[in-house]
Parts: structure tokens; sequence; C-alpha cells
């Protein structure tokens, strides 16, 4: 029955290695990366059902073919199109179809002990930094992944030196514009010194309805006693496909927190590794998930701690609304040498739609004894009894239940250190609540 | 020979760079005596309290302590209890799970079998609980809950009296059992300690404040800082540490 | 309670080989040519007299059997079985079929009392004035064959078939025509599949309707022979507002091979019905260096075809070099219930991988889950679930709790709950936690005179307590000394 006999090769396979055949040579071990990443993806292909991690997600029938990569954007219609966190202050820089654009990107007057450039110019020069890039593999091989190593030419390197603290936020706004639908690879790196300490924002849209594939990838190095916060704003069009992959290393007693707001594309899915190398660092890896219509969202988490006495948290929301489908899976690794590590990992689900459907697969993989561990999984409707109570206060059905979905998600963005960040996220959360109507 | 010996004792916080918390700690204490130790908050009392029934957290590093001239300090954790050391948590743990009778009757029957003495026997045992319970309060009910699962601080300490006088020990160490007790709580945990004074059996009563000596009157008061034994008296020696402080024995040790 | 006095006796009076059950009966068995083929089959149904219908049934399996593939999702690591090295019947000498307990081989009886099973209906009746329990009646399976039912005229007074599946499948054939193989498929797994092609006995049960069950079943499984596998079926159904509670003990010899059992469990409950199913799974685990042990390859579900039905689960598994098992419930009936309470421990170098699945599809049904898993030595215990609620089973309701208990760090407990919820409606919750057994209670408990044993002892049990709780008496305080006896040398 479950004979291992090789699939065969879906269209959006044979485009994708086609594309895979155009990749240009780049110089040094970035070549060897990226050849290696598109033999991969020609050995292994697409994830289905039956690949563990991807149970959830089967990209060989949610992606039933690949669209052409994006050509270059233009600048007014990049512009057009960046719109999340206009005026705020960050530090803008605009990725349109997967390629810095320069005429909307924030370069000048770094702050001191940061480095800031698009990740093709770093490659042009043999910036020595770049070392790193590719350095963070996931245990078992990735699509999502192995195609953006193949594909993506461009993103942007942030280099934070030792000591260094950022007074503004570096945002990456990854836009994907143009006619027809298109795909689009885009590769960041950033390193935040030891000591330092950063807030890195990376947001995700794209005007047209169009099905544009979106895929992303970034590495953290997080060193030892740097703090770095981290959001994420996915909000593309609703028929595109977003796939992000998040490598991060940290080190000894640093201190890393990562939130991600998800309410865009038709399928999106996060695949998330963060390897706790240092010892006594803490980490947090939250997540508010909105979805409505037949959209399709995917949080995949692997947090392995490797050394003792670290504490890592993850407190994940999802509101379904109509015939969504979300999907958190969660996997807590404490190795033998990580005595008294502190994981703790929840998922809550609070599904409107009479269709929607959600699946939690919270995992621990627990070889130290000396530990204190543990998850949780919720989902179902809102709770009748409080919906009552509002009514019997006068607010209708509609409004009541906004503001109980508003709390709901509430308590995962609240958890955002940056206070910009944080009300441009519950802007978010409101928009789309109104949306619903 | 006194029962409780302890001569010279210096402890330190197990590891490498473990803090010395005993620096040369002496104490006698004979059979139907009650000794209270005083002291400012950090002085080492809990951890005499530790150290005499076996905690695994702290390393001796000199001295010596015996009970009726046996080496205490070479003993399992158990072995000390069985020879009738019995400490009185400050904060007594829970065991979800495992029935207050349950585990009364285990930890029973466990110390006489160390002894070479019969197990008691379940209608004894029953008789013995009963009777001891219902001079402290305690409900059947209680006994039947999870070892200190859902008890409020009182009726934890309640039940550390309880166990006590179930267990008779030689060596009675109580850790700051005052510390949460409302009046009429302390009251009850006080009449419980006063019941079990006899000719045989010593007491160590840790406390910071000379509340809890009015209800145990104590034969001794010794004053702890900084890992030592700093003054010794009678019982008014509390009344004046309630009056002054411990500001003076602090500046003293400094 | 006497239970954790006898505990704290059992964990002081053991030796450094703690499987008491480990000894081998001497006697003369018929067997099936090693290996398996079609004869084999055929041998089996043959030796067992049995009509067309099943041959072709186990025929069919055995065909589908051979183009599957051993599962490897688990996560359990062990060496290819030859399938063709083994023996797939071995059954006592005897004569044709014991008509009377005097029948029996006396060796075999000895084997049961041994073991603290009485078969003669007499001792038993005996055994009640001492334990002031409940009487048990017990089918006993030695390797292939069921070799005593007791207490069969008792019960078929009131109406209930308790016997051999062989025999039910010549005195009841319409029974189990209807419901063999309706709740585990033939195709279900690989090793369901194996077991429909060969399994050789266990027990069936009906209950009919409105018929609550005057005594608790039971049926003890041993393996005996070497290099056997034992695949025994059990088919229970409780009809019509019918009742019952059935319990199920193994042991098997201290062999260095492995031996491998491999059985199907089918459970099915109409309107109101109600099964218990308890196990005390106590098979050779392998010596200290994970040598010999039985491969414990188990298929149980239930199905709750009923309105206002329930199935319940419980089981102590403590045994087996590897488990892989997951008493499962089909909640089909409106407002059914079902239930998995389960004690895993593993010390040495055993492999736990079990857990349960609870599927929803009719309306207001609920589950709950309750799961207790115990790490000690080089093992690995991992607890695998699912719960889901298919678009109609509207109102469904589940509660899971999976704590873990690791003891010494060189062992692993792992957690995998699958959640799936189709149905908004749908009410779940699920909290899992892992930990190990903390220094301050260990230092309470022993503060107050127990040993570094007796305080583990106690406080497992505590943790256990949910689970224990739901077995019967007797079998209660046999699994309270298991898990003491399990946990034996995972200390200091």
């Amino acid at each position: 029955m479950s004979a291992e006999i090789r699939l065969m090769r879906t269209p959006a396979e044979q485009a994708l290695s086609a594309a895979l055949e155009q990749v240009p040579s780049a110089p040094g071990r970035l070549n060897e990366l990226r050849r290696s990443a598109a033999r991969s993806f020609n050995e292994q292909g697409l994830p289905h059902r039956r690949v563990e991690e991807w149970k959830y997600t089967d990209l060989r029938t949610l992606m039933r073919e690949a669209v052409p990569v994006a050509g270059p954007a233009g600048v007014a219609e990049a512009e057009a199109a960046a719109r999340l966190l206009a005026g705020a202050l960050v530090r803008r820089i605009v990725v349109a179809n997967g390629a810095v654009v320069p005429e909307l990107s924030d370069f000048s007057e770094l702050e001191e002990g940061l480095s800031l450039l698009p990740l093709a110019a770093a490659v042009a020069a043999g910036d020595e930094r770049l070392s790193r890039l590719g350095g963070l593999v996931p245990a078992r091989y990735d699509a999502a992944l192995a195609l953006n190593t193949a594909l993506a030419g461009d993103g942007v390197l942030v280099h934070v030196a030792p000591g260094a603290t950022l007074a503004r936020p570096i945002h990456i706004a990854h836009v994907a514009v143009g006619q027809g639908p298109a795909a689009s690879y885009a590769r960041s790196l950033v390193v935040v010194g030891e000591g330092a300490r950063a807030t890195v924002v990376e947001t995700f849209e794209s005007v047209t309805g169009q099905a544009d594939q979106v895929n992303s990838a970034t590495e953290f190095y997080v060193g030892d006693h740097a703090h770095l916060d981290v959001v994420r704003i996915q909000a593309l069009g609703p028929a595109a496909v977003s796939l992000t992959t998040l490598l991060f290393e940290v080190g000894r007693e640093a201190q890393l927190h990562d939130f991600a707001f998800t309410s865009g594309a038709a399928v999106a899915r996060t695949s998330l590794y963060a390897n706790l190398v240092g010892e006594a660092s803490q980490v947090a890896f939250n997540g508010a998930v909105l979805l409505k219509g037949r959209q399709h969202a995917d949080s995949t988490l692997f947090v392995d701690h490797q050394v003792p006495g670290c504490e890592s948290r993850e407190l994940f929301k999802h509101v379904l609304d109509d015939s969504s489908r979300g999907v958190f899976q969660g996997k807590i690794v404490v190795r033998q040498a990580a005595q008294k590590t502190d994981g703790r990992m929840m998922s809550r689900a609070l599904v409107l739609g009479d269709d929607a459907e959600m699946d939690n697969k919270p995992e621990l993989e627990i070889f130290a004894d000396d530990v204190q561990c543990g998850h949780g999984a919720t989902c179902g409707a809102i709770d009748d009894d409080l919906l009552f109570y509002l009514q019997a206060r006068g607010v209708p059905l509609k409004e009541a239940q906004s503001l109980l979905v508003q709390a709901f998600v509430g308590e995962a963005i609240e958890t955002v250190e940056h206070d910009g960040l944080r009300d441009a996220l519950i802007e978010q959360a409101e928009a789309w609540l109104k949306a619903r109507g | 020979m006194a029962m409780l010996d302890i001569d010279n004792l210096h402890a330190k916080i197990e590891g490498e760079d473990g803090k010395e918390i005993l620096k040369g700690l002496s104490l006698k204490v004979n059979p139907g005596e009650v000794h209270a130790i005083m002291g400012p908050n950090g002085s080492g009392k809990s951890t005499l309290s530790y150290i005499l029934a076996g905690k695994e957290d702290y390393e001796v590093t000199d001295g010596a302590v015996t009970l009726d001239g046996e080496d205490l300090l070479a003993m399992e954790i158990d072995e000390r209890a069985a020879k009738g050391v019995f400490l009185a948590f400050q904060y007594p743990i829970e065991v979800p799970g495992v029935a207050t009778m349950t585990f009364l009757r285990a930890a029973l029957n466990a110390q006489r079998r160390t002894r070479g003495e019969e197990e008691v026997s379940t209608p004894d045992f029953l008789r013995l609980v009963r009777e001891k319970a219902g001079a402290l309060g305690i409900s059947q009910d209680m006994l039947k809950r999870g070892v200190n699962v859902g008890f409020s601080g009182g009726e934890k300490k309640r039940m550390e009296i309880l166990q006590m006088a179930i267990l008779e020990p030689k060596l009675c160490i109580l850790d700051e059992t005052d510390s949460g007790l409302d009046i009429d709580a302390l009251k009850i945990v006080s009449e419980g300690v006063n019941a079990l004074r006899s000719p045989d059996r010593g007491m160590i009563v840790i406390t910071h404040y000379q509340r809890l000596l009015n209800h145990i009157v104590p034969d001794f008061v010794h004053v702890m800082n900084k890992g030592r034994i700093v003054r010794s008296g009678g019982k008014d020696l509390a009344l004046e540490l309630e009056a002054n402080g411990y500001a003076e024995y602090q500046q003293d040790a400094a | 309670m006497p239970a954790v006095q006898e505990t704290v006796e059992q964990v002081r009076s053991i030796d450094v080989d703690q499987y008491k059950y480990g000894f081998f009966t001497d006697i003369e068995s018929e067997k099936a040519p090693k290996g398996l083929t079609e004869d084999t089959v055929r041998f089996i149904s043959a030796k067992k007299n049995e009509p067309e219908w099943l041959l072709e049934w186990r025929l069919d399996a055995f065909r589908r059997w051979q183009t599957m593939q051993e599962p490897e999702w688990a996560r359990v690591s062990y060496p290819p079985i030859d399938y063709q090295d083994l023996y797939y019947y071995s059954a006592p000498k005897a004569k044709e079929g014991p008509k009377s307990i005097d029948d029996i081989d006396p060796e075999i009886l000895a084997t049961y009392e041994k073991l603290g099973i009485p078969l003669r209906e007499r001792d038993a009746l005996l055994g009640i004035e001492s334990t002031g329990g409940t009487r048990v009646a017990v089918d006993a399976v030695f390797d292939s064959v069921s070799v005593a039912t007791t207490f069969k005229e008792e019960l078929a007074r009131a109406g209930v078939i308790f016997m051999p599946i062989s025999e039910a499948v010549r005195e009841h054939p319409e029974l189990v025509r209807k419901y063999l193989g309706s709740v585990v498929p033939v195709t279900d797994n690989y090793f369901a599949t194996l077991n429909s092609a060969v399994f050789s006995d266990g027990s069936f049960v009906y209950v009919p309707k409105g018929v609550r069950c005057p005594m608790e079943l039971s049926t003890y499984f041993r393996i005996n022979e070497r290099n056997t596998g034992q695949f025994e079926r059990t088919l229970i159904i409780a009809d019509e507002g019918a009742y019952v509670s059935y319990l199920e003990g193994c042991t098997a010899p201290m062999r260095d091979e492995n031996q491998l059992h491999a059985a199907v469990v089918e459970l099915v409950t109409l309107d109101d019905a109600e099964i218990k199913y308890s196990t005390v799974q106590n098979w050779y685990p392998g010596d200290k260096d994970g040598k010999g042990g039985i491969y414990n390859f188990v298929t149980k579900r239930g199905d709750c075809r009923g309105a206002r039905s329930k199935i319940s689960w419980t089981q102590v598994e403590t045994g087996s070099a590897i488990t892989w098992k997951y008493p499962s419930c089909i909640l089909r009936g409106d407002e059914s219930r079902g239930e998995f309470y389960s004690i895993a421990i593993s010390n040495g170098r055993q492999q736990v991988d079990s857990g349960t699945k609870m599927i929803h599809l009719g309306k207001n049904t609920t589950s709950r889950i309750i799961s207790k898993g115990i790490a000690a030595g080089y093992s690995d215990n991992t607890y695998r679930g699912l719960v889901t609620a298919h678009r109609k089973a509207t109102g469904a309701r589940n509660f899971t709790n999976c704590d873990s208990l690791l003891i010494g760090d060189k062992c692993g407990a792992h957690t995998v709950p699958y959640i799936e919820s189709k149905n908004a409606s749908a009410q779940f919750e699920h909290e899992a936690t892992t930990s190990k057994i903390s220094e301050d209670q260990m230092f309470y408990c022993r503060q107050r005179g127990l040993s570094d044993e007796e305080a583990t002892a106690l406080i497992v049990n505590g943790f256990v307590k949910d689970v224990l709780q739901q077995l019967p008496m007797e079998f209660a305080v046999e699994a309270q000394k298991l898990i003491s006896v399990s946990l034996e040398g995972s200390v200091g």
C-alpha cells in the first residue's frame, strides 16, 4: 500500500525543474550551494501528504502549476504596492519581485555598527559576511528552502556589529507586482552581533488578486547576549501562494522574540527552524493567523534545544472563518545535553466558519530528564456563554464576536514589545474583522 | 553526651563556586530540651535544617554532627529519619495522587522496618491517625486527598505536625513553622507541638519572629547570623530581639 | 491502602532478574511447519475445522499481506523480522480438545497456577473468600490455542457467550461472520492483515440485549513455545443495552530471541451498550541489554456503532521489547463515548510507541484520553494519538491529558498528538507535560523515612493514579506491583 514508488512528476515540478536549469552561476561557494539545492529539488520534488512535515499542506496538490519567474518590477508599481507600515518609524528596504528597489529603500545614515545592503550587491562584492549564508540547514529536506536557495538572487544583508543598538526597526517590505502571476524568490541574512540589539520586520504584500508565488527565506544569527525582535506580516493577495522559511541560530543568554501575523494568500506555509546553541537563552515564537474564504495557512515550528538552561515559548492563535483551514505543527526537541530546559507551547484556535478546519500537531521529543516541558492545543467555537453575556448587555452579535476575537488574538499580539509595531498589528486585526462585516 | 552534637559545622552550596553558608556552627541539644534558633533572613537557619535532614544540595566542608554518638552526616536521608530526625518543612511539598493516609503508613512502616520493628497493623494505624488528626482538627477527607495537594498554608503546617505526632521522632526540627499562619492556626499548631514535648525528645525551633515562642516556650534561644551562632541565652533573649531587632548582630558579624 | 504496602514489599524483595513470569513449561506441542505460505494458512484453518468461508477470508488476507510493507512511521527500531523463520501454530499436544478441566494437561494447569490464574472454578471460587473481590471467568490461551474457559455454564444461563473464537466459529457462525473484520478490516495494516491470515485463537464474547454480564471476563495469554508467534483474535460484541467488563493479561518465558505477538481485538457496541476493556501487558521485555523480548504489534479498535454506546480502554503496559499499539474508538453512534486510559512504562532497552485514536463521526460524541508515560533506563517512550472530528460530528468533545515522566538522562519521552477538527462546533482540549520526579518530592518522602526506591514507587504510583483508578480492583493491585517491578533498577 505504502510502497515508495516515485510519484509522477507534476507539471509544477517539471516547470520548476526547468527553471532550475536556468540558474545563473554565482561566485564561490554560493554556486555550489545553489546547484546542490537544485539537485535536491530535482530528486525529491514538492512534498506531499505522506511527507510527515507537510502532512496537512500537500504542495503537490496545492501548487498545481509553477508560474514563470517574475521579471524586474517598476518603481512606481512597487511603491504603490508597499503600503504596510508606510510612514511608521522604520527603515524600509523594498524588495519587489525578489529584488531590492534602491529608489524605495533607505540605505542612508546607517546607525553605527549597522551594515545594510542588497544581498546581490554583497554577492557581487564578495562580502565575506556571506560565508554564513546557507549555514543553517534543516535536519530534513525542505522543498521551499531548496527552491529558494537555488533561485533567490537578491534580498537583504543585515549585519549589526557587536554591542550596537539600532534606533529604528529595519523593515524588509516584500511586494509582488506586475502583469500576470509570477514567482519571486528572496533570500536575506541577518546577523546580530554579541550584545547587539535590533528589530527586523518583514512584510509581504501584493496588490493584485494574481496567483503569485512568493518564496522567501531568511537566516537569523543571534549572537551571545544579543536581543532580536522579529515581526512578520503576511498580507498577500487572496490567490497567492506564500512559502516562507525562517532559520534561527541563537547564542548564549540571548533573547529572541518572533511574531508572525498571517492573513493573506490562498496557501501559506511558514517553516521555522530554531537552533538554541548557547546556554540560558530565551526565545519566543508567537503568531496570530486570521483566515477566511478557502484560505489555507500552515505554521510549522521546530525548536531544537541543544544546550542546557534555555527557555522557549510559543503561542499561536488561529481565527478561522468560512471554509478556511489552519494548521499548526510545533515540535520542541530537547537533546540529552539540554538539561534544565523550560519549554512551553500553546496553540489555540477559534473556529467561526461552519466548514473551517483546524489541524494541530504539537510535539515533544525529549531526551533530557531534568526539564519542564509542555504543550497545549485547543480548538472550538466562541464561547456561547460569553456571547450571550455581551448580547445581554446590549452588544449586537457581530460586534460581540468581534470583541471576543480581538481579545483572543490580542493575547498573542500583546507579546510584541515595540509599541508602533504592536499598534500596527492590532490595526491589521481590526481591519480583518471589519472586512468580515 | 548530648543527643545532637553539632561541632564547628561548615557547609556550602554544592558545586564549584558554591557559596559558603555555615561557617563554624556549634550546638548541643539534649533530650527534653527545646532550642529556638532565631536570626535574620539569609543567616543560614533553613540551610542548617536541610543539612541535618541530609538534603543533597549542600556540601559539608568541615566539622561534625552526631546523633547519640553516631555520625549523622554519613547517613542516608531515610536512615536519619528512621533514627528519629524529623524536619517540619517551611514549605511542605505536594505529592499528587498519593493519599496522605497511604503516605503516612508507608513512612511509618518503612521507619519501623529499618529499626527492625514490627509493622503497624491496619486497625491500629487507623486508630492512631484518627486520634492524632482529631486533636489537630484534620478531617478524614483531608487524609484521603493527595499529600499537601490543595491544602492551605495552615492546613499544610498542621499536616506536618500530624506526621510528627505519628512518626514520634527523637529530634524535631521545625523550620519557620509559623510562617504564613494566622493567630488561630498558630495556636493549633503550637498546641500540637507542645503536646509532643517530652523528656525523651529534643526540638529545634527555627523562626524569624518571637511570636511563635510565646506559644512554644523554648529552654534556650540562639541568635544565628552569617552561618554562625553569635549569641545564646534563655527565653528572655527572644524578647530582647523582638524589641531591638537583629541590627546589632548583623553589624557585629560583619 | 494495602496495595502500596505490597508495592513496597515487592520492591524490596526483587532480585536482579525481576521478570518472575519468565519460566518455561516443558510440554510436548504440535506445530505447523516453520514458515508462512498458503499451506500454513490452510493448515491452521484445517486444524480448527473451519468452514470454507473463513479459509477463503484468511487466504484473501494472506495474499494481500504479501503485497504490503511493514509500517515504519513509529519511533521504534528493530532488525528485520524473518517471517519465514517463525512457527505460526503451536498447540500443546492433548486428547482431542479437553472436555473438562480434568482433561487438561496438569503441566498447563500448574503453569497457570504459577501465574496466579486459577482455571478450576472450584479454586477460583475459593479465591473469593480471601480477596473479597468479584468472580472472574477466564479463557486461558496457551500459545495458539485456548486451553480452558471457566464459568461457561453460568455465563450461558445469563445468555452470555464466552468461548474460544475457534469454537465460536463453529457454534455461532452467524455472529462471527457478521462481526469479524467489521471493525479492523482485513487490510487495515500490515500486522492486522498478517493476523487475519494466521490467527489461531482468542476469545469471543457476545452479550445479548439488555444483559449486564454477571462477572468480569478475562483472557490470559501465555506464549510458551520457542520461535512461535502468537496471533490471537478477540471479538467482543455488546448488543443493545448490554454491559461487559473484560480483562486481559499476558506473559511469556524469558528467551534470548525476539518473539512476535500480533493480535487483533475488535469491539462492537450497539445502542446504549458498554464495553470496558482492561489490559495488563507484561510480556517478557528482554534483558537489561535489550536481548530477547516480545515484539508486541497489536491492533485494537472499538466501534461505538450504536447511539449512546461507550467503549473504554484501560491499559497498563510494562512488558515487551517493543510495543506498537493504539487502542482506538470509532465514535459512530450519536452521543457515543470513547475513553482511553493508559500507563506505559519502559525501562532497560524497551521501546514503546503507543496511544489511541478517537474518531468522532456521530453527533455529540465525547472522548477522553489520559496517558501517563514513564521512561527509565535507556528506553524510548512515545505517545502517539489522533483525535479527529469529521464534518458531521457536531458537538464533538475531547479532552486529552498526556504526562510523561523521565527517570534518568539516558531515556527519551515523546509526545506526538494529531488533533484535527473539521467541525466548527467541536471542542478539543489537549495538554501534555514532560518532567522528572522533582527532587523536592524525593527529599520530602525520604525525610519521612522512605528509601530511594520506595519514594520513587510511591511518587510514580501517585503520578499514574488517575489511570489505576479505572482498573477493576484486583487488577489495580496487580498493576501497581508491576509498575514498581518494572522500574526496578531505574533509580540511583
